[in-house]
């Protein structure tokens, strides 16, 4: 069961598999664990750039292209949802045709993309998605009569997701199951299932192809293997996995703009994730994005106080370089550090800690 | 005796110029004539593309030399435009009244020390980021994008640290404030000085890249690096004083572009880098020429869209990109083996 479950793929060690255990229980009870609506926010945030970030590892560590279009593609997900629901009303229907819309229109776009430039070089596909995602982003803050520009849309949920909503008369272990719960299951186990089918993927023979391209393309190609229509693939793949993640976020916020899904610095977030969590292990996705979303909300906190205590102490650069607006500093760093010192990061660290 | 009187009648044959895409320039500027119709407005925006696209030129020339030579390329390019950019406050701060008097010479001289700052900075940061960055990552092309892309965000990062995270307004120097208006045409006086400063930087590099030895060092590099390095030239040496040189452009364009801008925010580098890309790309990745026309091309399909169409101005460049790629898929002065 638990072996067709994770594909084979196992943790293959303790310390890292109890700390996705840890994840995985942790996200399942946060309604109960819990209370309050900051950590299921959290909860849910950690939900979704898990299914982001693994899409996304499936391109750089799995296949070994950089792609900076994949915020284009979570984006092209969260407007799907938004515009739907935005125009014809809170329902299942409209939300449904958005939904597979949007997923079409990112699979077609990432095929064209992919088609015109992967071909060529790893390095031309990096600069023209990156070119590409930015006059995306572009468009859409500069089309406000279709995605309401700069401000985004706000729209409203289907009834049955919506705080108001009350599954049951009394409280389940004194938490009240209103729409808000329900709707972080629905978005829990989506992510789940996106992420097992993820596994699934990259331990089939496809996902063993891409691999074989990832460390020698001339190789994988000699053996009869197309390069570009295996990269292709895994190019589409990945953009409706992002697009996925981004309909669950819209759905989750109950708004959709600019800032939240096509900005370059989410796209920054993303590589951050993969590469501290570690390159080519889907469960590096996770602990990476568990890891990132963590330190965002409450890195700043420990930093604002480190600062203060040095300028209390009277020292004088170092305050500014801990102020609590400056986490991103070393995270950045951590993230040059990770990719010279351990590539495989925090998954391939842990794994060879047995040997 | 006879070998060597041989040898000296044999002339190499020239190379033969690619007039194609170089006559695309004018084609485009007079392809837009008669669509924007008043020819006072035509020259407004010509010269202010001519201004934007030598700009861009300087910050991207750099970039695709590095590239060339020795077959990185620097995701992180952006950073050197907004560092060059932020130095010149070095220079502004303290010397603000020079920027305010009314005396052309001290504006000249305050320009020119930014510039000279400007340079003189990202310069010594090229070479740090060369040592401590690139280095140990030469031929790896999936680790460059990510470790350059990581020393772009430490390096924004820490002018945040440096000089505070909200866009800084400036001003520039008095005599260059206004236009110059030539019958019905204005045009603005510092796009003029751009496009003077940018001809200049051009010449000088074409000299430098055609007419000396380090020029044919570096060309032969961007043909053969083996070759070169067999003939016993250091190429190593060479690539780190391209990739000073190319953070230093990089510094003087982020100066004019911030001039041009009159504010500054970290990210503005970053912003340009788009732009470059594509015009690298649409140059031919390693061709300083392919470089010049791009830039010429973008900056002009950007002015005369933006006048004519703004909607679709905030895609032409991904347009002419896309068409320009159909038409020749290594870029129009494609450079061999790459």
């Amino acid at each position: 069961m638990l072996h067709s479950l994770l594909s084979g793929d196992y943790p293959r060690s303790r310390p890292l598999a109890a700390i996705l255990l840890i994840i995985l229980i942790g996200l399942a009870l946060t309604p109960f664990l819990f209370p309050g609506s900051q950590p299921l926010n959290t909860a849910a945030k950690v939900c979704i750039f898990i299914i982001l970030v693994a899409s996304y590892d499936l391109l750089l560590g799995y296949t070994g292209i950089v792609s900076f279009a994949h915020t284009m593609f979570y984006g092209i997900g969260g407007y799907g949802v938004a515009i739907a629901l935005h125009s014809a009303g809170p329902h299942w229907g409209p939300l449904a045709l958005g939904a597979l819309s949007a997923l079409v229109l990112a699979i077609l776009l990432a095929l064209v993309i992919g088609l015109f430039s992967l071909r060529v070089r790893a390095i031309f596909f990096a600069m023209i998605t990156l070119a590409v995602a930015s006059a995306f982003a572009v468009l859409a803050s500069q089309l406000s009569d279709i995605t309401g520009g700069e401000d985004g849309l706000s729209f409203r949920g289907p009834a049955l997701l919506r705080r108001s909503f009350q599954l049951f008369e009394e409280p389940v272990f004194g938490i009240d199951i209103t729409g808000k719960v329900l709707g972080y299951y629905l978005l829990f186990f989506i992510a789940l299932g996106l992420f097992l089918l993820a596994l699934r993927v990259v331990n089939s023979p496809f996902g063993r192809v891409l691999q074989a391209i990832r460390e020698n393309e001339f190789r994988a190609e000699a053996l009869g293997y197309r390069v570009v229509v295996y990269r292709s693939l895994a190019n589409c793949l990945s953009a409706g996995m992002a697009a996925c993640a981004g309909m669950l976020t819209a759905l989750w916020n109950d708004y959709t703009n600019p800032d939240t899904t096509l900005s370059f610095a989410i796209m920054i977030d993303i590589l951050l994730m993969v590469v501290i969590g570690g390159m080519g292990t889907l469960y590096g996705a996770a602990i990476g994005a568990t890891l990132f979303i963590i330190a965002q909300n409450y890195l700043q906190v420990l930093m604002g106080q480190l600062s203060e205590a040095l300028s209390a102490a009277g020292i004088p650069l170092l305050p500014l370089l801990f102020h609590a607006d400056r986490w991103f500093l070393w995270l950045g760093i951590l993230f040059v550090l990770s990719v010279y010192f351990f590539p495989t990061g925090i998954v391939g660290k842990l794994r060879s800690l047995r040997k | 005796m006879s070998t060597a009187a041989a040898s000296a009648d044999f002339t190499l044959p020239k190379v033969k110029t690619d007039w194609l895409p170089i006559l695309l320039v004018p084609a485009f500027m007079l392809a837009a004539l008669p669509l924007v119709g008043d020819p006072s407005t035509w020259v407004t925006l010509t010269v202010a593309a001519l201004a934007m696209g030598m700009m861009i030129f300087l910050m991207a020339s750099g970039l695709t030399l590095v590239f060339g030579l020795m077959d990185v390329l620097n995701f992180g390019h952006g950073v050197f435009i907004s560092f060059g950019a932020y130095v010149s406050l070095i220079v502004l701060v303290p010397l603000a009244d020079w920027v305010e008097a009314h005396n052309v010479w001290l504006n000249i001289s305050v320009l020119l020390l930014c510039v000279l700052a400007a340079m003189l900075v990202t310069g010594a940061l090229g070479w740090a980021f060369e040592r401590v960055v690139i280095r140990p990552v030469y031929g790896m092309h999936l680790k460059q994008i990510l470790i350059t892309m990581g020393g772009m965000i430490v390096a924004e990062q820490m002018i945040h640290v440096i000089w505070g995270a909200s866009p800084i307004p400036i001003k520039l120097p008095e005599t260059f404030r206004g236009a110059f208006v030539l019958g019905d045409a204005a045009m603005e006086k510092y796009r003029v000085i751009a496009v003077v400063l940018g001809l200049t930087v051009f010449g000088a590099m074409y000299a430098v890249l055609n007419r000396t030895k380090i020029g044919l060092l570096i060309r032969a590099g961007v043909e053969n690096p083996e070759m070169v390095e067999a003939l016993g030239y250091r190429i190593r040496r060479l690539f780190v004083g391209v990739f000073i040189a190319g953070s230093a452009l990089a510094g003087l364009g982020g100066v004019l572009w911030a001039f041009y801008r009159q504010t500054l925010t970290a990210g503005m580098g970053m912003e340009v880098n788009v732009l470059i890309f594509i015009v690298i790309i649409i140059g031919g990745l390693g061709s300083v020429g392919g470089c010049f026309v791009g830039s010429l091309l973008v900056a002009l399909i950007a002015n005369y869209t933006g006048f004519l169409a703004p909607k679709l101005a905030l895609i032409s460049n991904i347009l002419l990109m896309v068409l320009i790629l159909l038409w020749r898929p290594q870029g129009l002065f494609p450079v061999a083996k790459r």
